[in-house]
């Protein structure tokens, strides 16, 4: 055990022993490299209608098109490289992903430190309603969001963010709470210390490990959910493809045999979801003292 | 004297961490005879309830008995299957617990509990099962034992909670008892009552009990012997009184100078220099020499016990009476 | 125990009395329905009839109350698109969400429950670990794509289940039914598969993580103490002990599958009440979307009362009105 290591040196000698859980961040990073990248690593620009042709359209992985060079995941019923596609929907859902769960987080942590914080009838308010809403399936929410604001990027992140933003504030409150109850909080109200100093300096980074945790069970959650609001028709309009809706957009033509279509992009939203899954367990393992032998 | 109920030789109980090899119990050994109440005295993480574990083969992983042996009325445990284990415990050999709220299940009454206990080693009808069970419940000081055997966990209080607990461990009459602090988490006047039940359980069934305390005063009142624990090991053990009277080594002295009953009003309590050491970085030789004033360089290896009578210490610098006294 | 249960009620209605403005909130107040009903080339007069008639002029806590007063008649208005009451349209279609639900729902969790309790009982083996890394991929693979590998796998490919539709249906008490017959029963095994999954990965991590917790109790150490078998102990007492935060759950994901039911229908063709709510967001159908909403609420309140009386009935603290 070495005793002059910070704790991040530590906490990454930690993660390093779980092999899974490293490849697993591997490819996160990698996946959100090719997402940055999209546009010098695709073989096509997907969104220039100029460069598509509909002679390629459904055409089976291998197939080498007009453009005159093959295309490794086949096309898609426009006629789009599915590789290609593939990448730049990546880009769309991590950005939907990345930005409902930080302004989820900002939202519900702030909402859940000032119930701890103030406490009183704020306190019951707020934490009754994140209570209610907890209750209530977060893909309806979703949902009935998308279809009063309707379709577009602001939309969408607006509607996940309503159905994600009550889990941070839980679990902001929760750590809050308990910190909010210890004396030295007290003692630290009694000097002339600000309050807005006690809740920087004392509540808000013992809310930090749960918090780092949620976000990223949270931020693969989004990416999900704005999968399949796309898939059901409810997303990102048709000009802005994410993988859910590269999915929805091979979904006819599956009882035909052209499996590509859909298989493909759902290949990349799985091993994306999946390897941020793996990573939050693993964070979360690290978190739990009750498992730490 | 007859051969002892209980012996236990050289008895290692290590837990293989992450963070490396705890060595919870390292090395003790200690006979009881029938009805012998023996106290196993030591601070927390001293290795004692572990210890308790150990005799009954409930050690939980990462830890395992690595060596040494349990006799209990002649049969080794420690080579014993799964099944000849439990066959054993709760029969032959039983444990009470500190937190009475614990160790009942809230769900089920007192009732199914015991009779659950009961069916793990006998066939008996429900009529005859109820009745052991009131019988014992009787024994242990609860009124109107029929009844509540219908009752909940919930709707007793800690002390009787205990005393269900202590019918249980008794309800095949075993040879011997492990009692781990089964009176820590109670009042002070109830604790009391169950210490002196107890002891007269013992001495009317016959039944022999390792009474785990980090109390030197409540054991006392209690066992006709003692060991004292350090770092997962024995570092003195012998007649009660004789400890008392004239510890040997320095940290039973330590403790028995601690007790409020031994200073003068108004004088401060004497205290041991230092904390317990973490058992997983174990100081070279005695571990208690860095907490010790008589410590030498001697101390840098392992002290053996050493054995004069019915006692024995394991110290190079043993405490004795006229050393005591200031020059 | 009748006092808990008036308090709970009472708490039941509350939710439910909130849950009906923040529907009527989030549905009527947002945007303007006359957008929807009244053609955009209709006279200034036209338009304003319309919006009396619908009583649109009205304060907006008096749209509440008409709103509401029509509710409790069971009057939830008739929906644009079919032209039929609401309540029949929604009616008729719920039967079958509500079988595919309970399908599914139950048999997570009693497959969840057998195996979680396996993996939480012996954690290093390699059973347990297959179980883990197999609920991992059940909890992060998106719903609506397992349901399209489902059709692709068995319907499209082997060819052994259809890819949709209910199938078969049997009449009883004047419902109809699939599982009943055997084409029901094919049709109903490939979207109860989907849904269900979600819902056993939960399950098994619930209760292997129980699981875990309850065996390093003293209450377990004190049976074992006491020479009860590990069978015994697995029967009697894990289970017992771990039933609860499993019933909280069960409750908790019951209402949340049927909401997870529009994806599952949406795939597989099912004619349930999710299908016909995401065509009804489709087209703007208001009066179905608050009639869903309201039901959904209502389920949900139902399902926690009905939850929290089971408690009673199963843990002794709570049947006798214990603080402890």
């Amino acid at each position: 055990m070495k005793n002059n290591s910070t704790p991040l040196s530590r906490f990454w000698a930690e993660f390093r022993e779980n092999k899974v859980a490293v490849v697993a961040l591997v490819v996160v990073i990698l996946m959100m490299l090719l997402a940055l990248f999209a546009a010098f690593v695709s073989p096509q620009n997907p969104y220039d209608m100029a460069n598509l042709s509909l002679m390629d359209s459904r055409r089976p992985p291998g197939f080498v098109g007009s453009g005159g060079y093959t295309h490794l995941l086949g096309t898609d019923p426009q006629g789009r490289d599915l590789l290609s596609a593939i990448f730049y929907g990546l880009r769309i859902s991590i950005q939907i992903g990345l930005a409902a769960g930080i302004v989820s987080l900002s939202l519900g942590t702030t909402l859940g430190i000032l119930a701890a914080y103030i406490g009183g009838r704020v306190e019951t308010l707020i934490m009754r309603a994140v209570d209610l809403q907890l209750s209530f399936p977060a893909i309806l929410l979703a949902l009935v969001i998308v279809a009063l604001l309707g379709q577009g990027k602001a939309q969408l992140i607006g509607a996940l963010v309503a159905a994600q933003y009550a889990y941070f504030a839980r679990t902001a409150y929760g750590a809050a709470k308990a910190e909010r109850g210890k004396d030295y909080i007290e003692a630290a109200l009694a000097t002339p210390m600000s309050g807005r100093l006690v809740v920087l300096r004392h509540l808000l980074p013992n809310c930090t490990p749960p918090l780092i945790v949620v976000a990223t069970v949270q931020i693969a959650n989004s990416i999900s959910l704005e999968a399949t609001l796309s898939f059901l028709g409810l997303g990102l309009p048709v000009t802005e493809p994410s993988l859910g809706m590269l999915i929805s957009n091979g979904f006819p033509y599956m009882m035909s045999g052209r499996y590509w279509i859909s298989f493909y992009p759902g290949v990349a939203l799985i091993i994306l979801i999946v390897a941020i899954n793996l990573v939050g367990d693993q964070i979360r393992d690290q978190f739990n003292p009750r498992l730490r032998k | 004297m007859s051969d002892p109920v209980l012996s236990v030789k050289d008895l290692k109980t290590h837990f293989f961490t992450r963070a490396g090899v705890v060595k919870a119990v390292d090395g003790i050994s200690f006979d009881l005879a029938e009805g012998e109440i023996m106290g196993l005295v030591g601070e927390s993480g001293s290795g004692k309830t572990v210890t308790g574990f150990s005799l009954l083969g409930l050690v939980d992983a990462p830890g395992r008995i690595v060596s040494g042996s349990v006799k209990l009325k002649g049969t080794e445990l420690t080579t014993l299957s799964a099944a000849e284990l439990r066959s054993l415990r709760g029969h032959d050999i039983s444990m009470i617990f500190q937190d009475p709220i614990a160790t009942l299940n809230p769900m089920l009454t007192i009732g199914q509990q015991m009779r659950m206990a009961i069916d793990a080693h006998e066939r008996l009808g429900a009529r005859a099962a109820e009745a052991r069970a009131a019988e014992l419940l009787t024994q242990v000081g609860i009124p109107s034992a029929k009844e509540r055997l219908r009752a909940y966990p919930h709707e007793f209080s800690g002390g009787m909670r205990q005393r269900v607990a202590i019918a249980i461990a008794l309800l095949h009459r075993p040879a011997v008892i492990v009692a781990d602090e089964p009176t820590t988490a109670l009042d002070v006047s109830i604790q009391a009552q169950i210490l002196f039940q107890m002891r007269d359980l013992a001495r009317e069934t016959g039944t022999a009990m390792v009474w785990i305390s980090h109390d030197l005063a409540v054991v006392s009142s209690l066992a006709s012997k003692l060991a004292v624990m350090y770092a997962g090991r024995i570092v003195e053990q012998g007649p009660t009184a004789t400890l008392l009277r004239d510890p040997r080594h320095p940290y039973t002295a330590g403790l028995i100078a601690s007790l409020p009953a031994m200073a003068a009003p108004g004088t401060p309590l004497t205290q041991i220099p230092g904390t317990t050491p973490s058992l997983l970085s174990l100081p070279e030789g005695c571990p208690f020499a860095p907490r010790c004033d008589r410590a030498t360089d001697t101390c840098k290896t392992d002290p053996d016990m050493t054995h004069q009578d019915n006692r024995g210490w394991r110290c190079f610098h043993p405490v004795t009476r006229t050393a005591e006294v200031p020059a | 125990m009748l006092g808990f249960i008036i308090q709970r009620f009472l708490q039941a209605v509350v939710v439910m009395a909130v849950m009906s403005v923040i529907v009527f909130c989030g549905v009527y107040a947002i945007g303007n329905p006359i957008d929807i009903v009244i053609p955009p080339e209709a006279t200034q007069e036209i338009r304003e009839a319309a919006i009396r008639r619908l009583g649109l002029d009205l304060p907006l806590y008096k749209q509440y109350f008409i709103f509401m007063g029509n509710l409790l008649q069971g009057d939830l208005g008739r929906s644009f698109v079919y032209n039929v009451p609401v309540l029949e349209l929604i009616g008729g279609r719920l039967p079958a969400t509500l079988e595919l639900v309970l399908i599914s729902v139950i048999s997570a969790t009693v497959l969840g429950v057998s195996l979680g309790v396996y993996a939480g009982y012996r954690p290093e083996s390699w059973i347990s670990k297959t179980i883990m890394g197999v609920s991992v991929l059940g909890f992060s693979v998106p719903s609506f794509w397992v349901g399209l590998i489902l059709i692709l796998f068995f319907a499209v490919h082997l060819g052994w289940l259809p890819a949709g539709g209910r199938g078969e249906t049997v009449e009883i008490w004047g419902v109809a039914w699939s599982f009943p017959t055997l084409d029901g029963l094919s049709h109903i095994v490939l979207p109860a598969v989907n849904l269900a999954l979600f819902k056993l990965a939960m399950m098994i991590r619930l209760a292997r993580a129980g699981t875990r917790e309850i065996m390093l109790t003293d209450t377990i150490k004190f049976a074992r103490a006491a020479g009860i078998s590990e069978g015994t102990i697995l029967r009697r007492h894990l289970l017992k002990l771990i039933s609860i935060p499993i019933l909280t759950v069960f409750g908790l994901e019951l209402g949340s599958t049927l909401a997870f039911a529009v994806v599952t229908e949406t795939i597989f063709s099912w004619p349930g009440v999710g299908k016909l709510i995401i065509d009804s967001i489709g087209v703007l159908d208001r009066p179905v979307m608050v009639a869903y909403l309201i039901l959904v609420a209502f389920l949900f309140v139902t399902i926690n009362f009905v939850i929290d009386l089971v408690f009673a009935l199963i843990d002794p603290r709570v049947r006798q009105g214990a603080t402890s």
